[in-house]
């Protein structure tokens, strides 16, 4: 008799329909967007840099080599602008979280698997959209590029996916490093990566070493895509496609071996 | 199959090694439907291991871990309990009434918000974004997180640690609420008033071992030693002399006086002191107890580390 109250009762208590998990899913995903975009300190630097740069060199130097460059460096600086929410909304967030206590709370309680990473992820991805519609709104008004709306799309769509590996990358870093020392190892990691895959300046205006090792980078290929998206590279895309995929997939299990290994 | 007095939490024998430092050396523990069970113990006896297992948060080395009946690192076994841990950073911005709605979303019949905020005394709270709050007030809205999910049982790790004395008698009220309502809860907590208050049981922890288990009064009773305070002029080293006495200390006109035997003290103070005035017998607190409990397993410890070197 015992046994068959007790046994409806678990079911009543800790079976949880189907609805009311996606349900907890979408709301990780939602407080993690809303945490961030109130976060002055997060979403000012991440929306500055780029839109800084792009004026300053897309829009204000480039009036002298034409609308091609103001078109190309919208590519570059845009995906410049979408790898640091992939890898400090992901890393910084992860190793300070991990720091103070937050990450061990959450997972003591009975949080879907999955729906942290989730929404950080989600978070990044919106926050790389604002950074891409910002630059396309300058690029349209400022800098008179013409795109056409498929071009448009092309980019918002490689610049939102194209957060991913950074991402992965970020999240790899904030379980190597706990707290206030994961800021400075990611600007490490950042600003030179950026800088020697062509984001700043055209990858032909570096030097020669540099050129050569350029496809070792992640944002080297996602400049790649980025500039077949404004129309500025031809030929096969599919290598940049799936070594993107395969970088973010590697550093996906590493970080995940080691979230579950140290916590 | 879980029966109705099976045990909802238990540790058997439970070992967790960090390196050469254990921490947990063979814990036992019991918490039964409903009660309140008070985890004691000096820092670094185990005690945060020892919730760490049963919240499924690091794995045994050796022995047994149940949540309901089943390993804590099952989701299942977690939807039915509420954590209040020492120091967890919530999102700084987010508002006190976002937080309770993303918790209350990870169980399958959480409380309404409003009950919850009312039983935890937030209800002024809910616009707050939450580093805008006061710490006392931090831990009430942890608090609200801990019991949102409409838990059968309840961990709460040093829950009243910097509120002062008004909310932290509130928090023992909503706890006693909770208790009411058939939930149970593990308590940690450096406060033995906190203990004496709530517990149904307490259990003590020392160098990774439940040293006692039992209720309040059975660890007071433990420690036979009485308090026996009054005002007289007899000399301190004459009562020193009396064979039942084993302690004095004088204070002014005051005499502080403890012993086992405490009416065979006092029938002996008032033959010798005529003028003796406002006599008082204590027993022991639960603090002495505690005290005491922990020396004599310091003690054991020491010896055997001895033994073995």
């Amino acid at each position: 008799m015992e046994t068959i109250m007790s046994v409806t009762e678990l079911a009543t208590t800790s079976i949880m329909p189907r609805s009311r998990i996606i349900g907890a899913y979408l709301e990780e995903a939602r407080s993690e967007c809303l945490r961030y975009m109130r976060a002055p300190g997060f979403m000012l630097p991440i929306m500055l840099f780029p839109a800084m740069f792009y004026l300053l060199f897309g829009v204000l130097m480039a009036k002298s080599n034409g609308v091609d460059a103001a078109r190309y460096l919208l590519a570059s600086y845009g995906m410049f602008g979408v790898m640091s929410p992939g890898l400090f909304g992901f890393g910084v967030s992860l190793a300070l979280e991990r720091d103070g206590g937050l990450l061990t709370f959450k997972r003591a309680l009975p949080m879907p698997p999955g729906a942290y990473l989730l929404g950080k992820m989600l978070m990044a991805m919106a926050a790389a959209t604002v950074v891409i519609l910002l630059l396309l709104v300058m690029a349209l008004l400022l800098g008179h590029v013409t795109l056409s709306l498929t071009q448009a799309g092309a980019l918002l769509l490689t610049g939102m996916l194209g957060v991913l590996p950074f991402c992965a990358l970020g999240m790899f870093v904030g379980t190597l490093i706990k707290g206030q020392g994961a800021p400075g190892m990611l600007q490490l990691i950042y600003l030179p990566m950026s800088f020697m895959s062509g984001l700043w300046f055209p990858l032909p205006m570096l030097p020669k070493f540099l050129q050569q090792i350029a496809p070792v980078w992640p944002s080297y290929h996602l400049d790649q895509l980025a500039l077949a998206a404004v129309g500025m590279r031809q030929g096969t895309l599919l290598p940049h496609v799936l070594t993107l995929f395969g970088f973010t997939v590697v550093f996906l299990l590493l970080a995940a071996r080691r979230l579950r290994r140290y916590g | 199959m879980t029966h109705a007095h099976d045990p909802i939490a238990r540790l058997d024998g439970a070992v967790k090694r960090y390196g050469t430092l254990t921490a947990l050396d063979g814990a036992d523990l019991r918490l039964q439907r409903g009660e309140l069970l008070a985890l004691l113990g000096p820092n670094g006896a185990g005690k945060t291991t020892a919730i760490g297992l049963l919240l499924g948060l690091i794995r045994a080395d050796a022995g047994t871990v149940e949540l309901f009946g089943q390993d804590p690192q099952l989701i299942e076994a977690r939807r039915r309990i509420g954590v209040m841990l020492q120091n967890a950073e919530l999102p700084a911005t987010l508002r006190v009434g976002e937080l309770l709605r993303l918790t209350a979303s990870y169980y399958p019949a959480p409380r309404s918000l409003a009950d919850t905020a009312e039983l935890a005394g937030i209800g002024d709270l809910l616009k707050r974004p939450y580093a805008k709050l006061s710490g006392g007030q931090q831990r009430r809205v942890q608090f609200a997180l801990a019991l949102c999910g409409r838990p059968e049982l309840l961990f709460l790790d040093e829950p009243t640690v910097g509120m002062d004395i008004e909310a932290r008698q509130k928090l023992w009220v909503a706890i006693r609420q909770l208790l009411a309502e058939g939930c149970a809860v593990l308590l940690t907590t450096h406060y033995l008033e906190e203990a004496e208050a709530l517990a149904d049981r307490v259990c003590v922890m020392a160098h990774g071992r439940m040293i006692h288990e039992g209720t309040v009064d059975e660890l007071r009773a433990r420690v036979a030693m009485k308090r026996i305070r009054c005002l007289s002029v007899l000399p301190a080293d004459t009562v020193r002399g009396w064979p039942e006495v084993s302690e004095v200390r004088r204070d002014g006109e005051r005499l502080h006086i403890g012993t086992a035997e405490a009416e065979v003290v006092v029938r002996r103070l008032l033959d010798t002191d005529r003028h003796l005035r406002e006599l008082e017998v204590h027993r022991a607190g639960l603090a002495e107890a505690f005290t005491e409990l922990t020396r004599d397993a310091d003690e054991a410890s020491d010896t055997n580390q001895r033994e073995a070197a």
